[in-house]
């Protein structure tokens, strides 16, 4: 349960109930939700009037951040309403990948498949319902018989596009981020593994104990690198999202 | 430890066992290949631009991160291959 033991090998991949059906991993994700909202609720008490401070401060830094960064460059001026739903889904995934480095808990919510593969069937159902109210039954017929392509490229182009739209975003959206978190997850309980292995190892050889402090090392470098692996692949999930909304209003560019 | 060292000496007993652990080693290699490549185009692409036009960075890290999250994604299948395979 506790990140203090290794568990044996077949929970790295398949954990435990604790109770019917709920496990360290849904107990993580609602941690996160429940965090994140609470973290936003705090934060808009604050009095709009005064110079933000303490969690106002963070919450202005994240809605700031995905209106510049993720909004304004993939949708530009008329996409600022999405802002809400990419803020959420951005700050929920971030939460969810933020335990894989936090001792003790050391597990993230996204390396098992459930939790983006639900996040990409909303995004899949929300981005294709924004391109039939924008567009109705064009959106439909512009995707298999595109007009802008020469007449005997339209079945196969129409192919392709059909597929990607369809079959191929959300799967790779949700394998992206769950090919991503459950990665780096393995390389740290592999390292960490490795150097508890060589530290406790029975052997003459002088050299090998000591020798364990160099697979220390990499996962002292590997838990650095994982903070940033957590919020890119949150940054890279929101402004894909941004970027297949942006797409369905506006299928010809 | 002690847990994995029996696990690797039943599998390794086993021989359509050690034939799907090899093939989930080379499934992984050959899947790294291609992305590896790729990857190192956009990013040395971005770099290069961004030091061509240091005002359009923003602009080009955005599209950078873009290409390469396409990219990525076909290592990251033959990652799951790998898991699918292995365990």
């Amino acid at each position: 349960m506790l990140g203090l033991d290794f568990p044996p090998i077949n929970e790295v991949i398949r954990w435990r109930d604790l109770f019917t059906s709920f496990n360290k991993i849904a107990i993580i994700a609602c941690l996160a939700a429940l965090i994140g909202i609470a973290i936003f609720l705090l934060a808009s008490r604050k009095d709009p009037m005064k110079a933000p401070t303490g969690v106002r401060n963070l919450a202005e830094t994240g809605v700031e951040f995905i209106e510049d960064q993720i909004v304004m460059q993939t949708m530009g001026r008329e996409g600022l309403g999405w802002t809400p739903f990419l803020l959420t889904l951005f700050i929920f995934i971030y939460l969810c990948n933020l335990p894989g480095i936090i001792p003790i808990l050391q597990m993230p919510a996204t390396a098992r498949m459930a939790l983006p593969l639900f996040l990409a069937v909303i995004v899949w159902l929300i981005y294709n319902a924004v391109g039939f109210r924008h567009n109705g039954a064009k959106y439909l017929t512009g995707m298999v018989w595109p007009h802008n392509v020469p007449v005997g490229m339209r079945p196969l182009v129409g192919l392709i596009e059909f597929m990607s739209n369809i079959l191929l975003r959300p799967f790779s959206l949700a394998v992206r981020l769950f090919a991503n978190m459950l990665a780096g997850h393995m390389l740290l309980v592999t390292f960490a593994l490795l150097s508890d292995a060589m530290f406790r190892a029975e052997t003459k050889e002088l050299l090998l104990k000591p020798m364990g402090v160099l697979p220390f090392f990499m996962l002292l470098f590997l838990t650095v690198f994982e903070v940033l692996v957590g919020f890119l692949q949150a940054y890279i999930f929101t402004i894909l999202t941004a970027v297949y909304i942006g797409l369905a209003r506006h299928p010809e560019h | 430890m002690e847990a994995l060292a029996s696990l690797v000496i039943q599998q390794a007993e086993d021989p359509k066992a050690v034939a799907a652990a090899t093939g989930a080693g080379f499934a992984y290699g050959l899947a790294a290949i291609g992305p590896g490549i790729g990857i190192g185009y956009v990013v040395g692409k971005a770099i290069e631009a961004m030091a061509r036009q240091p005002e359009a960075a923003g602009m080009v890290r955005t599209t950078m991160f873009l290409g390469i999250a396409f990219t990525e994604a076909l290592a990251l299948i033959g990652f799951v291959v790998f898991i699918l395979l292995g365990l």
